[in-house]
């Protein structure tokens, strides 16, 4: 579904990613997992087009990324929950969630989804008309995934969704990410929990200072001497 | 110096009300455009010039006022966008004062054009509502129809801003902006949206204060000053302080010139607003400073 | 109190780094000046000469120039550092009014009317700035307030209409014939008018170049970037800005009141108000704001296009005929869409833009040290 080929990006000057490739295949959950800084939430930016990638290929679906406007970029079905959550803090959950569905095609699916979203969480439902900015962390995780849920998209990204949260929350959040595969989403998610990641994930890419170091299944990752030393603490 | 609380004073507190009614009108489209694209149109006071001018040319020929309205109201609104799409966005980018200075040439520019093809004699589009005499107190139904009106715009807009995905999107881009894009949302449709609801409301403006008030070149600068200030008293961007700000600062206006002269009443106004700021900075309801 | 002196010492010493890195241009060469000078005070009498019929009109340009040109550096004191103030109509109509209506009605000569009109504007500066430095108002709403003050001034004046005459504005009753050292009129001898123009303009350059050079500058250019840091290095931060505030408003109240002794005639549109203000910053934008002669080129820069467009639109039958009495609007149309380009394609003024072209030629590596408003 998503294919990515020696693809370059940086802030300026400062170059961010180096040849990265990789691919998600429809149905799968893939992690990408990294220490602070080694380029993550840069990934899923220049994927979802916040930034520019400087080289290299991008493709959704046969669709090339890169020639695509960022805000086009949701219609090839690629919905990104930002690093942070980044709700809209003085609009209501429900306007939250209506503005997910911002785009015509999602406009019109727009009451079925809501309940389809209400469904998969009800917390929400009960909270449709508070602040968003009121929600505590958990919820307000909640409320960001349900907005991207809201454009009916095939690809989710999910940046750092245990970000800032208790560890008993965290346990829920990906309680949460498992159901969205268990209805059918694709998950890219990106992740500095690599204990619980490898979890849940298919498949797991190592990027560190900017590049892929590692890849293979997340049974591969999680036995390797080195990821454990790294990562894992043991 | 004539003022004892009678009936007079009353008329005059009343009068301050509806004025501020005109003013809320014009302070929300300012706050509208700041809140949304963070900038501050210096000519706003010139696009509502442009609609007076707009309407009462119209009106000239012979197209019935309602229609000299609308076309009013449209002509301000391509203005507000034009504004935007020209002006605006090359230096959107830039320190806040290089976009106060370029609408700052557009102010002179619509003064000059207006000048140009209106001459600098007052023009007035000769309607005459009447008005209405309560216990002694008398009140022009131009400024209550002005105040009916104004209310009832700002009640439509919330509820487009409320109900509608456009409306939410523009809510949205004034807390997180960055962002936008992930929903789908084309920020730059969204400012010429907005530019174009702002010059809409001006227009609106202008076609309620073409029955109260004379036409000239000049008009803007008697009244933009005013809206920034009350605009900021209310905090930039607030939409509600700016409509508070509007009911402080008529009465000021309206109690102070009746007391004194008219001039003293915007004086105690200025005054006051500088008061507040120093004491508030961020306005009265303003969020960031 | 150790650490106080050592930051003073660095300070110190990036001042004369930056001397010598400045060395290069105008201000180490000396021999430009003194030419420049000279070609200056020769001025009147080239113009006597060379255009004898319309001398009386180009020195009132220059004069013109020249007036401006001062208030302008007065302005850009404040402009340089980021604060952009849009009030300056203020401190000239206080300048203004207060020297002509102390003359009219209390006979007090200008020669102590000026120095209360300064006082009273500074004292106005300071009230407003204070506050606004503490609570850190900046942007939009320091300009929005700074607006707020003009438009009050010109409110006052016009409130007071018993005594300034409201809209129509005032004179100040003349002295004899016109020149007197009492009454400081000099208005008839344009000549003499022109070298106290000169000399004011050179008094303000002075003024410009000595904030430049104190250390205050450093302080309030470190403080425009962070005010934090600034502030945590032990710079004063709203001293210096109310120091700086005092002088400009101090510059300008004299350059008002300079400016109604010449021209025999103020009103509040012409010295207080939003245009006046938005005619000092465009002018300082236009010549190039962190330059010393920026503001003087941008004096001449305007007082030329809008005399020029005056002339040609005037002696335009074409023009009369589309327009009629209109046409007169014309400049500042114009006037209007050069702001806009302007600001668009050189935020940096036309002065500002050369000397970043010619150090960049200069030296490739190192910054420019030049303050402008954009970034």
């Amino acid at each position: 579904m998503l294919e990515l080929a020696e693809v370059d990006a940086g802030y300026g000057s400062f170059q961010a990613l180096f040849s990265v490739s990789m691919s998600v295949k429809a149905g799968e959950a893939v992690a990408v997992i990294g220490s602070n800084g080694a380029g993550k939430t840069t990934l899923l930016r220049v994927i979802s087009g916040l930034l520019p990638a400087s080289a290299g290929t991008m493709t959704m679906q046969g669709v090339s990324l890169r020639t695509t406007p960022p805000h086009k970029v949701i219609e090839t079905g690629i919905a990104h929950v930002p690093e942070g959550r980044r709700l809209f803090p003085r609009l209501s959950v429900e306007s939250n969630l209506k503005i997910g569905a911002y785009i015509p095609p999602a406009r019109e699916k727009f009451e079925e989804r809501l309940g389809f979203v209400y469904g998969l969480f009800p917390r929400l439902c009960e909270r449709r008309a508070q602040l968003a900015g009121t929600l505590s962390g958990g919820e307000q995780q909640m409320c960001a995934i349900a907005r991207a849920l809201m454009s009916g998209p095939k690809l989710v990204l999910l940046d750092e969704p245990s970000m800032g949260l208790a560890p008993v929350i965290v346990a829920q959040v990906f309680e949460l990410v498992r159901r969205l595969r268990d209805e059918g989403y694709t998950v890219l998610i990106v992740e500095q929990n690599v204990r619980q990641v490898l979890k849940f994930a298919d498949r797991a890419y190592l990027l560190e200072a900017g590049r892929i170091k590692t890849s293979g299944t997340s049974q591969q990752l999680a036995e390797s001497d080195e990821i454990r030393r790294a990562y894992m603490g043991i | 110096m004539d003022c004892q609380l009678d009936i007079f004073f009353l008329e005059a507190v009343l009068n301050g009300l509806l004025l501020a009614g005109l003013f809320a009108l014009l302070a929300l489209g300012l706050n509208l455009i700041f809140g949304v694209i963070d900038v501050v149109w210096i000519c706003y006071a010139e696009l509502v010039m442009v609609g007076m001018y707009g309407i009462y040319a119209v009106d000239k020929l012979g197209v019935p006022f309602a229609l000299a309205v609308l076309f009013g109201i449209a002509l301000v609104a391509l203005g507000g966008v034009l504004l935007h799409y020209l002006v605006i966005r090359p230096v959107l980018d830039s320190a806040p004062i290089n976009q106060l200075l370029v609408t700052g040439g557009v102010l002179f520019v619509l003064q000059a054009a207006a000048t140009m093809a209106f001459g600098i004699d007052f023009k007035n589009i000769g309607i005459r509502l009447g008005s209405v005499s309560v216990l002694d107190m008398s009140f022009s139904y131009a400024r209550i129809v002005t105040f009916g009106v104004a209310i009832a715009a700002m009640l439509l807009l919330w509820v487009f801003l409320q109900r509608t995905y456009i409306g939410i999107a523009i809510r949205a881009i004034a807390q997180d902006r960055a962002i936008m894009p992930l929903m789908g949302v084309d920020q730059r449709r969204i400012y010429l949206v907005t530019s174009g609801i702002g010059g809409a409301l001006a227009g609106l403006a202008a076609a309620l204060m073409v029955l109260q008030f004379d036409i000239y070149p000049q008009i803007g600068l008697q009244f933009g000053p005013l809206i920034f200030m009350i605009c900021v008293l209310g905090g930039l961007g607030n939409m509600i302080g700016g409509f508070v700000a509007a009911v402080i600062i008529s009465e000021f206006i309206a109690v102070g010139g009746s007391c004194f002269a008219t001039e003293w009443g915007y004086a105690i106004a200025f005054l006051f607003f500088m008061v507040v700021i120093f004491i508030r900075p961020q306005g009265l309801f303003g969020g960031k400073s | 109190m150790k650490h106080q002196v050592l930051k003073h010492q660095v300070l110190k010493h990036q001042v004369l780094k930056h001397q010598v890195l400045k060395g290069e241009l105008l201000k180490r060469r000396w021999s430009a000046w003194l030419i420049g000078l000279a070609l200056l005070i020769l001025l009147p009498l080239g113009v006597r000469y060379g255009l004898p019929a319309s001398e009386k009109y180009y020195l009132h340009i220059l004069i013109q120039i020249l007036l401006w040109a001062f208030i302008y550096t007065g302005w850009s004191l404040m402009g340089r550092f980021g604060l952009t103030s849009f009030g300056h109509g203020a401190f000239t109509g206080i300048g203004a009014y207060g020297v002509v209506l102390l003359w009219n009605y209390a006979g007090i000569t200008p020669w102590i009317g000026i120095p209360v009109a300064v006082v009273v504007a500074v004292i106005v500066g300071l009230l407003v700035g204070y506050p606004c430095f503490r609570l850190r108002i900046v942007g939009h709403y320091f300009a929005l307030l700074t607006l707020a003050l003009t438009e009050f001034v010109r409110l006052c004046i016009v409130g007071l209409r018993d005594y300034t005459g409201g809209s129509l504005g005032t004179q100040p009753a003349r002295y004899g014939d016109g020149i007197s050292l009492y009454a400081l009129q000099f208005e008839p001898d344009r000549v003499l008018a022109y070298y106290i123009a000169l000399a004011l303009w050179l008094v303000g350059l002075v003024i410009w170049w000595r904030v430049d050079r104190s250390m205050d500058r450093y302080a309030l250019q470190a403080a425009s970037q962070d005010e934090d840091a600034a502030a945590s290095v032990g710079i004063d931060v709203t001293r210096e800005k109310l120091k700086v505030t005092a002088i400009s408003a101090a510059m300008c109240a004299v350059g008002g009141a300079i400016y109604a002794q010449y021209q025999m005639y103020i009103g509040p549109e012409t010295v207080a108000g939003l245009a006046i203000s938005l005619n000092i910053v465009f002018a300082v934008i236009a010549g190039g704001m962190g330059v010393m002669l920026g503001p003087t080129v941008g004096a001449v820069f305007t007082q030329v296009l809008s005399e020029g467009l005056r002339v040609t639109i005037q002696g335009s039958a074409t023009l009369e005929k589309l327009f009629g009495t209109g046409a007169l609007a014309l400049d500042t149309m114009i006037y209007g869409l050069l702001l806009i380009l302007f600001i668009i394609y050189m935020p940096k003024g036309i002065l500002g833009t050369l000397m970043e072209r010619r150090e960049k030629k200069a030296h490739a590596p190192a910054g420019s040290p030049a303050q402008a408003v954009s970034r």
